[in-house]
């Protein structure tokens, strides 16, 4: 009973919110606490700001749009349970969200079945691979940054590669696709090391790679930070080799976190972080300026790529809403699919049936350390 | 009391619906049913054998990718595959409850939560049979073409198999077993005085527990058809254990209770938006402050007060 009078009364709320006007219902559900925060806080901080600043200039098709966001803390199962109430309770036109990989995953039965067009926030290649008719996603896939690494490692003449990652989601997705696509860019694993969450010290894998005959580059598929204390124990053995990061760690933590020990170290990254020394003549400069300056005036707090990847969730929304004239689920589905030139933070989306995210190679800038600030890589 | 309490369980099993206005209020009920199960038999242990455990969801975990792995990478037939997940839990929970049970107090509860992490680890590191911490996908449950699928009809499953586990722990609490049990919380010493063998005791309690704990968690694999390392941690168990508390120990329905606040409170407060965790811890704290036998044995005592005072 008691349930049911409180469910009657938020019922009850919501309907009172409800306008003459039919809102177009945006569904988010992100990681806003545990151990995910780091990414679902700025998405939530991200679409609560554009979502307004939407509606402040009059909103999409002359509707406004309304925000509908649950914090999935990281936690599968409750990530299926939000989902469930956007498509059934809030009956929300378009979802966008799922912080992680697992949150994604579990909501892609659900939004099959209920055919509601769906933009993950999620990196994992398995998302789009195979292509799900309902389900997009924003962020480049691990698989893309190993391919990116691997092209910079060969200009450099670096074919024997060692690799060296963690134990988290993020670490042991990337490691299993650098493992596979390596062959087909010209350069050959020789050593596989890993290191646990929370180890302080990885001097012996380090070393075991030191001691394995002919390495020419090192790369450490981590998050976190288990990649500062891998640089800084790669400097204290001498390790000459040059030395790559994934995009996991493409934040100012980490050059902070390893000091002078990440001189040098490159990794991919979004056009995001080096915003404001981008060339005036690059197409993405405008849209990544404007996005860090509304994000760093408004939250006082360093912007960040998923944040990044949520506007580019909401702004794809916007546009297929835009060019479907309304929000029938078939027809936004379908300007998705058919998304082309978009200019967004990651970088040109061109999606097609076969391509659900849109991005290519294009889309990451290889940085370099240099005097503890991101240099890009000519 | 719990004859009756068990028609008021069941009358509200059947009843609920009623108020179940679409699938996501479905998903709830059934989340809800699921940690009961989960609850009742973990009660057993903490409430009436007075063992305590923080690594029960690494039984649930073992559980779910027990069958998960089973029916998904080796093709086993589904109910095949569950009914040899929780068996397969039951025996390690036997070998295992042996040694460690045999542990007290902060002990025991350091072990226990050991067991639990292990488990944890070994589910997010083995990523070529468990998929790793982004977690794999589960056939649904069913027998051929005949599959069970959809919000409704599972809700009726787990409402049955929660008032099954339901019955049988009344009737094994009421059960010479039940009273070894009680009479271990109260003091080993007196209870091995009076020919109570405490380790045999102890590790039917642990088992028990162990296997609905496990059933649970094969229960969620199947029906969700997508499971997580994350329902394996830490984090859940201690969950898992504040259900029981919060609802009250040495209380079946107590544990039923617990499950079922404890998992719609966090739902309904999503309103309250960032206030959301704040208001749930505060709740939690003035119910143990006020009520530190838990809500329902406090409940129940108000109630017999109130019907004695008019006479």
């Amino acid at each position: 009973m008691f349930f049911r009078t409180l469910l009657a009364m938020g019922t009850l709320a919501l309907a009172s919110l409800v306008q003459a006007q039919e809102p177009i219902r945006i569904g988010a559900f992100l990681s806003v606490t545990g151990p995910a925060a780091f990414l679902g806080d700025p998405e939530q901080k991200t679409l609560e700001l554009y979502v307004e600043k939407i509606n402040a200039a009059g909103g999409v098709l002359g509707r406004k749009l309304q925000l509908y966001s649950y914090d999935s803390a990281g936690d599968a199962e409750k990530a299926r349970a939000y989902v469930k109430r956007l498509i059934e309770q809030d009956k929300v036109d378009v979802l966008v969200g799922g912080s992680t990989t697992g949150e994604t995953m579990a909501a892609v039965p659900l939004v099959e079945a209920a055919q509601v067009p769906f933009i993950s926030l999620a990196g994992a290649v398995v998302i789009i691979e195979p292509v799900k008719k309902w389900v997009f996603k924003t962020p480049h896939t691990d698989r893309m940054a190993c391919e990116k690494i691997f092209d910079d490692m060969r200009a450099r003449g670096a074919t024997k590669v060692a690799l060296i990652s963690g134990a988290g989601g993020f670490d042991r997705s990337m490691r299993a696709e650098c493992l596979k696509v390596a062959s087909a860019h010209g350069v050959q694993i020789v050593a596989d090391e890993s290191y646990g969450a929370g180890d302080t010290d990885m001097t012996a894998q380090l070393t075991k790679i030191k001691n394995t005959p002919g390495v020419q580059a090192v790369l450490n598929c981590g998050f976190g930070q288990g990649p500062a204390i891998v640089t800084k124990n790669y400097r204290q053995l001498g390790i000459q080799a040059p030395f790559y990061q994934s995009h996991g760690v493409a934040s100012k933590q980490y050059v902070k976190l390893s000091g002078d020990a990440a001189e040098g170290v490159r990794l991919p990254a979004a056009a995001l972080l080096i915003a404001e020394t981008l060339p005036a003549s690059d197409k993405q400069k405008k849209v990544v300026v404007d996005y860090k300056r509304e994000y760093e005036s408004r939250f006082k707090s360093e912007v960040s790529t998923f944040g990044g990847h949520a506007y580019d969730g909401l702004m794809l929304a916007v546009d297929a809403i835009k060019r479907a004239g309304g929000t029938d689920r078939a027809k936004m589905r379908d300007a998705l699919e058919s998304t082309k030139g978009y200019m967004g933070t990651a970088g040109v989306v061109n999606m097609s049936a076969k391509d659900h995210m849109g991005l290519d190679l294009s889309a990451f800038r290889m940085l370099e350390v240099k005097k503890g600030d991101w240099a890009l890589v000519q | 009391m719990s004859r009756k309490g068990f028609a008021v369980l069941a009358l509200v099993v059947a009843l609920l619906p009623l108020a179940l206005t679409n699938n996501y209020t479905y998903e709830v009920a059934i989340v809800v049913g699921l940690n009961a199960i989960v609850c009742v038999g973990l009660n057993l242990l903490i409430g009436y054998a007075g063992q305590i455990s923080l690594g029960h969801a690494g039984f649930f975990g073992l559980g779910a990718y027990g069958s998960a792995i089973l029916a998904a990478r080796y093709g086993w037939p589904p109910f095949a595959a569950l009914a040899s997940a929780v068996a397969g839990v039951s025996f390690i929970a036997w070998v295992i409850g042996k040694p460690v049970l045999r542990l007290k107090g902060h002990y025991l509860a350091m072990a226990t939560l050991g067991l639990g992490i292990i488990v944890a680890v070994v589910l997010a590191t083995e990523d070529q049979i468990t998929g790793g911490p982004d977690g794999m996908a589960v056939p649904p449950l069913g027998v051929a073409s005949f599959v069970l699928q959809g919000e409704k009809l599972w809700y009726w499953i787990v409402g049955a198999v929660l008032l099954a586990t339901v019955w049988l722990a009344l009737n094994i609490i009421d059960s010479p077993h039940g009273r070894a049990w009680r009479a271990l919380h109260g003091s080993e010493v007196a209870a091995g005085a009076i020919g109570i063998d405490p380790a045999r005791h102890k590790l039917t309690a642990f088992v028990l527990s162990a296997a609905s704990a496990a059933l649970a968690g094969a229960l969620t694999a199947h029906y969700s058809g997508f499971i997580t390392p994350a329902k394996a941690s830490f984090l859940h168990s201690i969950e898992l254990v504040t259900m029981v508390v919060f609802g009250g120990m040495a209380s079946t329905f107590g544990a039923v209770v617990g499950a079922a606040i404890l998992t719609t409170l966090p739902q309904l407060l999503t309103a309250l938006k960032e206030y959301e965790m704040v208001t749930l811890g505060a709740v939690m704290m003035l119910t143990m402050i006020f009520m530190p036998q838990g809500l329902v044995p406090t409940l129940e005592k108000a109630l017999a007060a109130a019907r004695r005072k008019p006479e």
